[in-house]
């Protein structure tokens, strides 16, 4: 909550102040810039290019304030570490009452310190204690250990800094953290948290560098980054590749005889809402954790896709240009090399990019379940050791690498079918 | 016997209500080689249904077509046709767009060249001949969709609505270049159009088609195709034969409209 609230903060804040700073600036003059109806005029909606920016620079600043980040000047409060102390009075069997004096060193997670003398002291029969705790972590204190008669019935902690308090009931502030009772009568202090987010949930964002670095240098579980990658690459292209060499043909044979139309279209029609990460557990149970199992999944995933592209892009072609090819005298086979193949390029293209980006996503899914290597593996293996910082890299790559397919395929559309949309 | 000859056309197909349509009904017609011919309708008159036939996509249900004495049973590059747009291979440059014909027929590159280098000067597009066709303006398409039909030097030229998508400038440029090439070539054309000024500058021969079912109403004789190949195609439309025409062919169309009107609306 807090943090989507300090998001939204950050977005309109950015506005206004980008507003502010390009209205000083001379404005430009183009077309687009003369047009006075722009809200609902969708051409006339460019994306902000400071926006996109402060969006990317924010999710690190925020990134880095909750973790505590060296890249980032201001961090939310941390969880408290020092030295704090408190006072509880004990009462024993006989009714008398005492106070003594806790001194609670709070240290990192993970670290020892050494306890400070002083033991002991108070007089009495309650005495003082030192103890450390992690910090953020709440942690029961002995207190009764070195007291006289604590093994007594009847001895117990009555109250903590002059405030009663019963077992389960009531909570004192001591300024540093709080002090409750457990329920067997035990003092529990719970330091102050803070806002910050430890490792285990989510690492700062050098860590996750840092380990990016290490990962790609001596690799991860007995394969290196690139293998992993490489593995995840490779399945995607493979699958990919054969879904296109038979969805492609296919797709042609249903959008030009009714007799393959009508035979394959329950087929792929079935096929086509069934979800591929569905098919896992048969593909798993007909081929084990191979390599062939995860390229046959692929396949089946981009192979209705492609199908579909292809009949759509054959059943787009205008009659008028098969018309006149067959005016200008081409037979049937010239016909479907230079006009309905080129014609259904741009239709193929478009579905290459869905069933790439679906083939991509199929393959981390299924390296999740079973596989020895691959993005997929590596981040379900990292997660198994509550390596979070493995964990978010893999996210990132899978993210950049999925981004970067897109892309090469959005730049090859460009390069091959410059004629898309313009029939 | 040459030129092309319909023999009792008809054309009547089912449809999925149980009903049928009577799209022509016989149809006769002998069209002299070289003659430029315009058909004229009410929409719904069956004049692309009729020109669908001529160039073989269609098959008629009565009926046949002799051309130069063979029948015709479908497409074939010696009927080209033209249409209203949309039927360029916008993955082609213009250059091989116009030489689809021939480089389909396995003609040598250059005999090609000749031909397009030749079609291109006569449509005015010379310097266009490596632009890929989605650059070009809509006249200039339709001005490759006529090279590329002539160069496969077909023997009847069947031009459905060719200027139709045009504005009304580029158009009449257009129906001047069409009389020119119509000269030059000495080819038989059939023109569907929908502009009566259209069909009656582009026709020597125009025939008015009536609806339901979709038969020749009328067929006319016009002298202005013949003066428009050397005249400015406005002083032919400013004659008074010319407006006369044009008033008379008119009121028959909006009398063929209104009846259909009534018709449909006395079923209602």
């Amino acid at each position: 909550m807090l943090i989507a609230a300090i998001y939204a903060v950050i977005f309109v804040a950015a506005y206004f102040a980008v507003k502010a700073f390009t209205s000083m600036r001379e404005a430009r003059h183009d077309f687009t810039s003369l047009k006075t109806v722009t809200f609902g005029d969708e051409s006339a909606v460019r994306p902000n290019r400071a926006a996109s920016i402060i969006s990317v620079v924010s999710i690190f600043l925020i990134w880095g304030a909750f973790t505590g980040s060296s890249i980032t000047p201001i961090h939310v409060p941390g969880p408290f570490l020092g030295e704090t102390e408190f006072t509880y009075t004990a009462e024993n069997a006989a009714g008398e009452r005492d106070d003594a004096t806790v001194r609670v060193i709070v240290r990192p997670v993970g670290q020892d310190v050494e306890l400070p003398e002083g033991d002991g002291g108070g007089g009495g029969f309650a005495l003082d204690d030192s103890v450390a705790v992690g910090g953020g972590r709440s942690s029961l204190i002995q207190t009764g250990e070195n007291d006289a008669g604590a093994d007594e019935d009847g001895f117990r902690v009555v109250a903590v800094n002059g405030v009663a308090l019963e077992p389960e009931v009531g909570e004192v502030d001591i300024g540093d953290g709080s002090v409750t009772l457990s329920r067997r009568g035990t003092v529990r202090f719970t330091p102050y948290a803070g806002w910050q987010m430890e490792k285990i949930w989510l690492p700062a964002p050098e860590d996750v560098w840092v380990r990016l670095v290490e990962i790609a240098r001596d690799g991860y579980r007995d394969f290196t980054l690139a293998e992993h990658l490489g593995y995840s690459l490779f399945r995607v292209l493979a699958g990919f590749a054969l879904g296109a060499l038979v969805g492609i043909p296919l797709g042609y044979a249903m959008g030009l005889s009714n007799w393959f139309r009508g035979w394959f279209d329950p087929i792929v029609e079935f096929m086509r809402p069934v979800p591929p990460l569905a098919l896992i557990p048969l593909v798993i149970i007909w081929f084990g954790i191979d390599e062939s199992g995860k390229i046959f999944l692929l396949f089946l995933a981009a192979l209705w896709i492609m199908t579909i592209a292809a009949r759509a892009g054959v059943s787009g072609v205008n009659i008028s240009k098969i018309h006149a090819a067959y005016s200008l005298g081409a037979s049937k086979s010239q016909i479907m090399r230079h006009v309905i193949i080129p014609n259904s390029l741009p239709e193929i293209f478009t579905g290459a990019r869905v069933a790439m980006g679906v083939c991509w996503g199929t393959v981390v899914a299924a390296e999740l379940v079973a596989a020895e290597q691959g993005a997929g593996q590596m981040i379900v293996a990292a997660s198994k050791f509550q390596l979070t910082d493995i964990v978010i890299m893999g996210i990132i790559l899978i993210g950049i690498i999925g981004y970067g397919i897109d892309m090469l395929m959005r730049w090859a559309e460009r390069i091959l079918v410059p004629w898309k949309g313009k029939g | 016997m040459t030129g092309l000859v319909l023999d009792k056309i008809s054309m009547r197909f089912d449809l999925p209500d149980g009903g049928a349509v009577q799209a022509l009904k016989d149809i006769t017609l002998n069209i002299k080689e070289g003659e430029l011919m315009s058909v004229l309708g009410p929409s719904g008159c069956g004049k692309t249904t009729l020109l669908n036939i001529l160039a073989g996509f269609l098959a008629p249900t009565e009926g046949t077509i002799e051309l130069n004495g063979h029948y015709v049973t479908g497409p074939d590059a010696e009927r080209g046709m033209v249409f209203q747009k949309g039927a360029l291979f916008e993955w082609m440059s213009v250059r091989h767009n116009v030489d689809f014909g021939p480089r389909m027929k396995g003609m040598a590159k250059r005999e090609r060249d000749e031909i397009t280098d030749h079609l291109l000067e006569v449509v005015g597009l010379q310097e266009f001949k490596e632009k890929a066709v989605y650059e070009l303006s809509g006249g200039m398409q339709q001005r490759v969709a006529l090279a590329r039909c002539l160069a496969n030097d077909p023997d009847v030229i069947l031009m459905d609505e060719p200027l139709g998508a045009l504005d009304a400038l580029t158009r009449e440029k257009m129906q001047g270049l069409v009389l020119k090439l119509w000269k030059e070539t000495g080819k038989t054309i059939i023109l569907i159009t929908h502009s009566v000024e259209e069909a009656l500058l582009l026709g020597e021969r125009l025939l008015v088609m009536a609806p339901r079912p979709g038969r020749i109403h009328k067929e006319y004789q016009l002298p202005f195709a013949e003066h428009g190949v050397d005249a400015d195609l406005r002083d032919v439309k400013k004659t008074d034969l010319f407006g006369e025409t044009r008033d008379e062919i008119l009121s028959m169309i909006w009398d063929m409209e209104e009846e259909i009107m009534g018709r449909t609306e006395g079923a209602a």
